[in-house]
């Protein structure tokens, strides 16, 4: 009977959510805001196929592997094609999906898919970004089932995983931030999701949000992820200018470029207005300065 | 399990790699990344104008810009051999196998080097906002290589 009443409470717990009915009312999209979106958001980095390269990262096939410490999970297509990507996703679908994790048919998103920072996206961003997406061309690539052991591979537990280890809105205080900086702060958190990556995890996959960008092990368990607080051991030495130019070109002040993973996102940003690149360097230098956990 | 012992063997590699820098006793590594310095050194002149840390001088940019360029259209086969990866010499170099198993991707990107860099060498001279229009091109073009090729660092 405890048993049961248990699992009641967790069903009830972890149900997905969803944006209430009228959330999206007199929303349509941009498609050409949304491209900006799509470049600050980096899509592409995941959903394009591997090593794609300029147009053919807009063909969003999915299959790119992400291995973790809980199983190899696929990114998905999610291409407007009607039988295998997402062609047939109403915004509101689309929505659900971004801001919470939450599937069409109501069912967990695995949190590869940052919809943890997506979170903090306002949902007119999410409506130019649903128009871009149907500008772009379809796929009709089949997609890959993640290969995701027991116990990980029971999805409705995931809703407890959003419960306690899913940061809940904005990590920096929004007092005292200028406009700039606030601009930053969107691009990083709610866009950028630049935290995914530079905080590190716990054992649950949850992020040490104590360790803020401070880097860590890199969880695919090759190297190390960056420090990039202003602390000695991140970017401390870094000018404004500095931040800027490894953005829009990938250069580090010792003009070594960047690699891996990052070169990709270099790539996107370079989509992105000077504006934006001097906010994320605002918002990088107004973060707390911590050590390398 | 193997996950923590990936970790550690990977941690021992960057340490390694930090205590021994760039001495690599294998001349044909020794040469590439001596060639890889003289690309950094002349990038670097070209971005502290790009910064604004130099005053922008068009004689000096043009310099800077056909070294890079006459570096990158250097025939570099003979520094590559087989068994020069990060694997086989490990802690001497972070060129990953994928340089050899995928080839010739690599040549592709190093053919895509030399267009950005012949496009940097053909407007450094102009003026100060010709040559910061062809940074970040140029930094794609390392990119394209080191996304890839190279294990990434911290």
């Amino acid at each position: 009977m405890l048993g049961l009443a248990g699992f009641a409470i967790f069903w009830v717990l972890t149900v997905p959510k969803t944006h209430g009915a009228t959330a999206l009312l007199g929303l349509s999209g941009n498609a050409d805001k949304g491209a900006l979106v799509f470049a600050a958001a980096g899509c592409a980095s995941c959903h394009a196929a591997k090593d794609a390269k300029e147009t053919d990262r807009l063909i969003l096939s999915g299959g790119r592997a992400f291995p973790s410490d809980f199983g190899t999970f696929y990114a998905p297509n999610i291409s407007p094609d009607t039988e295998h990507g997402i062609g047939t996703w109403t915004l509101a679908q689309f929505a659900n999906a971004v801001s919470f994790g939450t599937s069409p048919t109501g069912k967990h998103y695995y949190p590869a898919f940052p919809y943890s920072t997506y979170q903090n996206m306002e949902l007119a961003d999410i409506a130019d970004l649903y128009a871009y997406f149907q500008t772009l061309p379809a796929s009709a690539e089949p997609a890959k089932p993640h290969a995701v052991p027991f116990p990980f591979n029971i999805r409705r537990s995931l809703g407890m995983w959003k419960i306690l280890l899913m940061p809940k809105g904005f990590h920096l205080p929004e007092t005292g931030l200028t406009e700039v900086e606030l601009r930053g702060r969107y691009l990083v958190e709610a866009m950028g999701h630049c935290t995914e990556c530079h905080t590190s995890r716990n054992f649950l996959g949850g992020l040490r949000t104590d360790h803020w960008l401070a880097g860590g092990p890199n969880s695919d368990g090759k190297g190390s992820i960056p420090n990039i607080t202003p602390h000695k051991q991140g970017i401390k030495s870094w000018a404004e200018i500095d931040i800027v130019t490894y953005l829009n070109s990938g250069f580090t002040p010792e003009y070594d470029s960047a690699g891996g993973a990052m070169a990709e996102v270099v790539e996107n940003m370079a989509h992105l207005p000077p504006e934006d690149h001097k906010a994320i360097a605002a918002y990088l230098q107004k973060i707390p300065p911590l050590p390398k956990p | 399990m193997t996950n923590i012992i990936t970790k550690l063997a990977a941690t021992a590699a960057i340490t390694l790699a930090m205590a021994t820098p760039s001495i690599a006793a294998n001349p044909a590594i020794k040469a590439r990344q001596a060639l890889m310095q003289i690309y950094v050194f002349n990038i670097s002149q070209l971005g502290a104008m790009a910064k604004g840390v130099v005053a922008y001088d068009s004689a000096a940019a043009t310099a800077a810009a056909n070294n890079l360029l006459a570096a990158a259209t250097m025939d570099q086969s003979a520094m590559w051999p087989q068994g020069t990866d990060n694997e086989a010499m490990f802690g001497e170099t972070a060129a990953l196998p994928a340089i050899w198993t995928t080839y010739p991707a690599v040549a592709e990107k190093g053919k895509a080097l030399v267009e950005v860099a012949g496009a940097m060498a053909a407007v450094a001279g102009t003026d100060l906002a010709s040559l910061q229009g062809a940074m970040g091109a140029l930094g794609g073009g390392c990119g394209g290589c080191h996304k890839q090729f190279r294990q990434p660092k911290d």
